[in-house]
């Protein structure tokens, strides 16, 4: 179990991902059934990894896959953080997708990419090595594309286009950073970072820009974040995955590992990195929160808030300082939770309503009001008001911030909550107090099993990310865990 | 005989059997593709250092067949890509639409005058048996290709002919010159002389003309894209492959003391030059089949690219390793793509990009094969592609090439463009036709499917087996021999 824990939670969507592939359009109800149940049974081997990693284990799976660069998996607690966000919120969004498609076409392929996605950013957060990041990188890029295509539109193939214009001309960027680290040190190890000392600081600021510009693409930071509203254009399950966990956690994550596993927080401090990031990642938060007020499409909202919220972690990655470094990992979680509480809630009222505009949103609360009640804490919490999870990130990161003596960053929080209230709370205001056009049907929000199934997930994650804010200070608890993280090794 | 000998004496013994059985004699393939999966796998596994004297002459008279690290790869990956690409003809016959069965009948006894002549060329050190193999490639290569266009046929056959005379006209002057063609042997004796540079100039002419590597590709494009899929997947696969080790046994173990850093470059720089150029000309393509030829000639350069890095390597071994393994990944990934690229294009309403609309509904599986050997192509991991490119960007990083390293990163990202644009196509709603598209369903049964998903799963498993593979390359590299390559310093 020790060293095949890793590589069973890299089985388990592969076996989900065949399946789904083999079966016929019209077995249906079989295939959902095995991706329940994978999906389950993943959730359940990872409550049991997470007892085990408190208790001091480490697991660990190695292959020597091309002489002298092995392929490690490896489950450190940093590790574990990301894989329990993918699985936990992977079983909601394949109830939330199986309702939300119903009986639509290819769903068989939908599904196996589905579920390659999520192998791929389970591989990402296991890995052990940079090239087997990279590895895991790709894959992700290209479960995702056939993901984004789905319905095979002109919007969707353009959109297809754009996403893989700019991951691949990222990933190839990775590449070369890593290969130009590795021709100078060696096979990179996360768990053993290599030595720099000798390293002339032109070529090790060159490299560090090559990995992190490559990684930003998916982490969507200005100006790189361009793909992102334009892969609105994929299903409503698709965006939500992709905005919570997949695709550009994949991107900031990586940035982590980059800064805390590979250059060492000492050295990106006296190549003097952190700043630049930290400010590119400021100008990435206002940025996104402006566009996104801009919009008068709610997923073009929702996905330049993404593009803001993401910053945040490379926000708390890049100033180097305990309190940064635990709002950055944690609004991994949390910004996760709430995003995806949004983005089901944001699909479940197109599918249900119709509802795509800003203006339409008019009265949405009367007509479902667990929707709307999920989506309100989504966008409190993203707002950072207590006691959501979003708070917890905040109110960390402006300690963070004062401690590096960065003040500045406490105004750029500031301006970005006063610009996220000023994006959400019109959508609030017009859900809850304005009446219903006249025009609109009456709905009964839950009546059939498919409109429990479409509404519930977003329920049971919107009342996560308050618990996550609540119960804070309690073990196993986002918070608790990332402090974990940062005592066993971050704090250096 | 040894296995070494079986490896070219059976499949013509199966070239003369085909020829005797006429139109029943593709059955034989069911024998072939087993046995000579079998003989190639056991040739992977051989102890290092066995040869075999073809009529028991010492060396300058007899023949020697040499089961080096290159000669391993190339010989099992080909058996398994003509097995597989022979297997695939007896479920879609390469008739064209036609179907005629003269053409068929001509098929067969080309598949396996290919096979014995990729073999013998594989094994053997002797440049003027090397000739016999060469036009044994060329002669089935011409034939294949005449089965779609004898326009373009008849263009390669002449271009072709053009290089095996420069190629014997090399030969002859090294006879003069050295009194052996042995390669091991004049790795002992070579001198710089303007014979052996005339010789070894002309030689590389010839090779490069047949590996059609940039500007001397011409005559790849319109007669890979002409031919029906399994003989295009045998040209692309087999036929430019064979040209490429032949230069590898001249430029590394009979001249390395002879072939400059200058030169080196010259063949590096024409490599990277196919790569932009390959890529470019496959963009532009609006119909699958030239953009699929294309994007060999693209392939190709990459195999030249890696010369300069072998050379100017302190420890060659990776970057030998990396050009090697992107032969054999090539091979899989290429005739996987072309069996495929065949399918879809019966089952689309036209030979253009823009027709394959609705075939990933349609024929999920050939559409799966197609982006499987094209992952491979564009490098992208896990796949043999990526691997090689792993090792030859590493190499080149290593020695500070910034230019072949940017290459290698710009030709992986075109490459990208292009295949997705096609891949991009089948996702499509079926052209100009709607509400048809649900009704459709599968047109092809799985078992068509079944070839070109096998090789493009192999391309992905090579990127597993990255350890092994470079170990077997590095069987008997020259280097390892008494003549040692100079490390050369790049630019």
């Amino acid at each position: 179990m020790m060293t095949f824990a890793p590589l069973l939670l890299v089985f388990l969507p592969l076996v989900a991902a065949a399946v789904s592939f083999a079966l016929p359009e019209r077995l249906s109800s079989w295939r959902n059934a095995a991706n329940l149940g994978v999906a389950f049974t993943k959730l359940l081997v990872v409550a049991y990894l997470l007892n085990a990693t408190e208790a001091g284990l480490v697991f660990e799976w190695r292959y020597e896959f091309l002489p002298d660069n092995d392929l490690v998996l490896r489950l450190d607690k940093l590790a574990l953080l990301f894989v329990t966000l993918s699985v936990f919120l992977w079983l909601m969004t394949t109830i939330y997708a199986i309702a939300y498609f119903d009986r639509g076409p290819n769903l068989s392929r939908f599904f196996g990419f589905f579920n390659l996605c999520v192998l791929a950013a389970t591989g990402v957060a296991m890995s052990g090595t940079a090239i087997t990041f990279f590895l895991f990188y790709e894959l992700l890029t290209l479960a995702t594309w056939p993901l984004v295509a789905h319905k095979g539109d002109d919007k969707s193939l353009r959109a297809g286009r754009i996403y893989l214009s700019y991951t691949l001309a990222g990933s190839v960027a990775f590449l070369a950073g890593i290969l130009w680290l590795q021709s100078l040190v060696g096979a990179i190890e996360f768990a053993a970072p290599p030595d720099l000392t000798g390293i002339p600081a032109l070529t090790l600021t060159l490299i560090f820009i090559l990995c992190i510009g490559g990684l930003g693409v998916k982490a969507a930071i200005f100006p790189l974040h361009g793909w992102l509203p334009e892969a609105m254009a994929a299903p409503a399950p698709v965006s939500a995955l992709l905005h919570a966990v997949a695709v550009v956690k994949a991107g900031a994550f990586g940035i982590v590992r980059m800064i805390y596993d590979v250059y060492g927080i000492g050295t990106v401090a006296d190549l003097g990195l952190g700043l630049p990031l930290a400010a590119l990642a400021s100008v990435t938060i206002l940025y996104g929160s402006v566009r996104a007020l801009m919009q008068t499409d709610l997923k073009k909202r929702l996905a330049y808030s993404t593009v803001s919220q993401v910053s945040y972690i490379i926000l708390g990655a890049s100033l180097i300082g305990p309190y940064a470094v635990i709002g950055g990992l944690v609004h991994l979680v949390h910004q996760g939770i709430m995003k995806i509480t949004l983005f089901m809630c944001a699909g479940a009222l197109a599918n249900r309503m119709g509802i795509k505009a800003i203006a339409d949103l008019d009265g949405a609360g009367r007509l479902m009001p667990v929707t709307m009640a999920a989506f309100s804490v989504g966008a409190l919490g993203m707002i950072g008001l207590p006691p959501v999870a979003g708070f917890i990130s905040k109110w960390y990161l402006g300690i963070g911030a004062l401690q590096s003596d960065a003040a500045w960053v406490v105004a750029v929080l500031a301006g970005s909550s006063l610009l996220n209230a000023a994006y959400f709370l019109p959508l609030l205001y017009r859900a809850w107090l304005l009446p219903p056009p006249a025009d609109r049907p009456a709905i009964r929000e839950l009546a059939t099993t498919r409109d429990r199934m479409l509404i519930l997930p977003a329920a049971v994650t919107a009342l996560v990310s308050l618990g996550a804010g609540i119960f804070a200070s309690l073990p196993f608890s986002p918070l608790a865990w990332v402090t974990l993280i940062a005592e066993g090794g971050y704090l250096r | 005989m040894n296995l070494l000998g079986l490896l070219v004496a059976v499949p013509l013994g199966f070239m003369v059997a085909a020829l005797l059985l006429r139109g029943s004699g593709r059955w034989l393939i069911l024998a072939a593709a087993p046995v000579m999966a079998g003989l190639a796998l056991w040739l992977a596994l051989l102890p290092p250092g066995t040869t075999l004297l073809v009529g028991n002459w010492d060396l300058p008279l007899g023949i020697l067949l040499r089961a080096d690290g290159v000669a391993r790869l190339m010989v099992l990956a080909g058996a398994l890509v003509i097995g597989a690409i022979g297997l695939h003809a007896l479920v879609d016959p390469p008739g064209g639409k036609d179907g005629g069965a003269a053409t068929a009948e001509t098929f067969w006894p080309l598949l396996y005058l290919m096979w014995a002549g990729a073999n013998a060329g594989f094994l053997t050190t002797d440049l003027f048996n090397l000739y016999v193999t060469l036009e044994m490639v060329s002669l089935a290569a011409v034939a294949l290709a005449a089965m779609g266009s004898l326009a373009a046929a008849l263009r390669y056959f002449m271009i072709a002919m053009l290089g095996s005379l420069a190629y014997l006209l090399g030969v002859a002057l090294l006879v003069a010159n050295y009194n052996t063609v042995d390669v091991t042997l004049l790795a002992q004796v070579a001198r710089l002389d303007l014979a052996t540079v005339m010789a070894l100039g002309l030689m590389t002419a010839a090779l490069l003309i047949k590996a059609a590597l940039f500007p001397m590709h011409g005559w790849l494009p319109p007669a890979h894209a002409a031919a029906p899929a399994p003989a295009s997947a045998l040209l692309s696969a087999i036929a430019v492959k064979l040209g490429f080790v032949i230069l590898l046994r001249l430029w590394f173990e009979a001249f390395p003391a002879i072939t400059g850093s200058a030169a080196l470059h010259v063949l590096g720089g024409l490599g990277a030059a196919a790569v932009i150029y390959g890529s470019i000309q496959a963009m532009r393509q609006d119909r699958l089949k030239p953009l699929v030829a294309y994007s060999t000639v693209a392939q190709v350069g990459y195999l030249f690219l890696a010369f300069p890095l072998v050379a100017g390597a302190v420890e060659p071994s990776s970057a030998w390793a990396g050009m090697t393994l992107h032969g054999v990944a090539h091979m899989l990934a290429k005739a996987a793509m072309f069996l495929a690229a065949g399918l879809m294009l019966k089952a689309a309403a036209g030979d253009r990009i823009a027709d394959l609309g609705g075939l990933a509904q349609a024929m999920p599986l050939t559409v799966t094969a197609f982006g499987l050997a094209a992952v491979s192509l564009m490098g992208l991991p896990p796949s043999g592609g990526f691997t090689a490119k792993f090792l030859l960007l590493s190499a080149a990083i290593e020695q500070g090439a910034f230019l072949y390293a940017g290459v290698l990163v710009v030709g992986g990202l075109l490459a990208a463009v292009y295949l997705f644009r096609a891949l991009s196509a089948c996702f499509a709603p079926l052209a100009g036709a709607g509400p048809d598209t649900a009704s459709r369903g599968p047109v092809t049964g799985g078992v068509k499917a079944v070839a070109p998903l096998a090789l493009a799963g192999l391309a992905i498993v090579m990127g597993f087996a990255g350890t092994a593979l470079v170990d077997v390359s590095a069987i008997e590299v020259p280097w390892a021999t008494p003549t040692v390559i100079q490390p050369e310093v790049a630019p």
